[in-house]
């Protein structure tokens, strides 16, 4: 990637997850270098790392645990430098276990993802919970800095987070149920929703995710 | 609270978007880069885009339209028309599109929407079907941009759909299209009740009260629309429509509808960038 240490070089992801193109396609537009992350050396010289993803956690994770991307996320996520951000089922993927397929996630923080399950209202509340929510989030989370309490965030996902980890656990959302939708712990962060489909306020949030780790 | 979602349909024939009347009387209303754009700039829910041609000219939608498209939009971005393959699946991912839409294929083989939802996720995958009413009452299920009976009930059809894995589907009324009289709330709410996943509206919006009602009694969790949208304005201009917030918030109540605008907050006093 470039020498310039002013443009930001991200490395997103690519464990053959569903759609990258509007992730890299929305950083391109803040004017980062992008590039994708197949193997653990390629996210070397990253000065940010995302990880994105639709699809399934079982397969999601057998692929990070083949290719070595998931020790190399585990050693990046505790050594706490380069900032790192999981999307929607990356952001799963952080946590310890999913009921997606019973299977062990990054281990990176404290908890564990459940299927929505509204079998008691019938057909009248939908799987998955698709659409614009808002992020109900207490002061002070680094990436909404810039965006007012109350805006909305596209979701797509019948899976959800239950965080345990109170300090970890920034900002909520309802659908039926309440659920953990923003993580933030030092550089590490977490969106169930997609950033990269919520028009300008999600650009604003990628905006700030660009700027943690460098000096502010 | 989860917003309704309220998404324009672009019809696109070859380069040029189409409104259709019924699925036959199609009229030339512009460039679909421009019409994203616009659509873009309103901040919108989500974007279709339906490439009415292909499946006629037995190909998927047209690779360079949806790159174009999605160098455009910031939101979820869907794309459908004679998609038959997971290759072609895989295909506009790659240009750009979050999710597709299969149709016709899906009633030739429905175990195709089996195969994309294992191999994509059913978030990926929305199941599209054009309803027809009978002349004497049997409403059915019909292919080939309303052309082709498949003969099959479009309840049963949403279930079978639901059970190969459908992410989404979209129910669009063939003898409402284009006629801005109203969605079909009857036929909407019968697929609605019996299915788990979000269920789109389409096909004959007139007005946000229209909107209003198909999801209220239709029990639709989003409205799509076309002909609402688009207007064919003097000498070939499309002009693009689409309700103002205030609008949408009247009938439907301020919870339901979200916010276009994107609410920045102004630096505080002391707080460096």
């Amino acid at each position: 990637m470039n020498n310039d240490p002013t443009i930001p070089r991200v490395a997103v992801v690519d464990y053959g997850s569903g759609n990258i193109e509007s992730v890299l396609r929305a950083f391109r537009r803040l004017k980062a270098d992008t590039e994708l992350a197949t193997r653990p050396r390629d996210l070397a010289s990253a000065s940010h790392i995302v990880l994105p993803g639709v699809g399934f956690f079982d397969k999601a994770i057998a692929r990070l645990e083949a290719t070595g991307l998931a020790d190399a996320l585990r050693e990046r996520a505790e050594a706490g430098a380069v900032p790192l951000l999981g999307i929607c089922l990356g952001f799963q993927l952080l946590f310890q276990h999913s009921a997606e397929g019973d299977a062990a996630g990054l281990g990176i923080l404290d908890g564990t993802c459940h299927r929505f399950d509204f079998s008691d209202e019938g057909t009248s509340r939908k799987i998955p919970h698709m659409g614009w929510n808002e992020v109900a989030a207490e002061p002070g989370v680094q990436l909404l800095a810039d965006i007012e309490p109350g805006t909305c965030f596209y979701f797509a996902h019948s899976y959800y987070v239950n965080c345990v980890d109170a300090t970890v656990a920034r900002g909520t959302t309802s659908y039926g149920d309440t659920f953990t939708s923003i993580v933030e712990r030092g550089n590490l962060f977490g969106t169930q929703f997609h950033p990269e489909k919520s028009h300008e306020s999600g650009q604003i949030l990628l905006r700030r995710f660009l700027a943690a780790g460098s000096t502010r | 609270m989860n917003k309704v979602r309220v998404i324009p349909v672009l019809l696109l024939r070859d380069w040029g978007i189409e409104k259709s009347i019924r699925f036959r009387d199609h009229v030339y209303v512009g460039s679909p880069i421009n019409a994203a754009r616009v659509f873009n700039a309103a901040n919108v829910d989500e974007l279709f885009l339906l490439d009415i041609a292909a499946t006629p000219a037995n190909r998927g939608p047209k690779l360079e339209v949806v790159e174009q498209i999605a160098d455009e939009t910031r939101m979820p971005f869907t794309v459908g028309g004679g998609i038959r393959s997971l290759d072609t699946i895989r295909d506009l991912l790659r240009a750009g599109a979050d999710r597709v839409s299969i149709n016709s294929y899906a009633l030739e083989d429905p175990a195709f929407i089996h195969r994309a939802a294992e191999e994509f996720g059913s978030q990926c995958i929305v199941v599209s079907m054009d309803v027809r009413q009978g002349r004497w009452g049997k409403t059915q299920v019909c292919s080939q941009g309303g052309r082709k009976k498949s003969g099959r009930d479009p309840v049963a059809w949403a279930q079978e759909a639901v059970k190969q894995g459908a992410g989404e589907l979209l129910v669009n009324a063939i003898d409402r299209d284009g006629t801005m009289d109203g969605y079909d709330i009857e036929m909407t709410r019968a697929v609605a009740d019996a299915v788990p996943i979000p269920v789109i509206a389409c096909g004959g919006a007139g007005s946000v009260e229209h909107m209003r009602a198909v999801v209220d009694d239709g029990h639709a969790s989003a409205v799509a629309a076309g002909a609402f949208f688009l207007f064919y304005g003097a000498r070939r201009t499309v002009l693009i429509s689409y309700p103002e917030d205030e609008a949408l918030m009247a009938a439907f109540g301020p919870e339901r509808i979200r916010r276009k605008d994107a609410r920045i907050r102004p630096p505080e006093r002391g707080q460096g960038t």
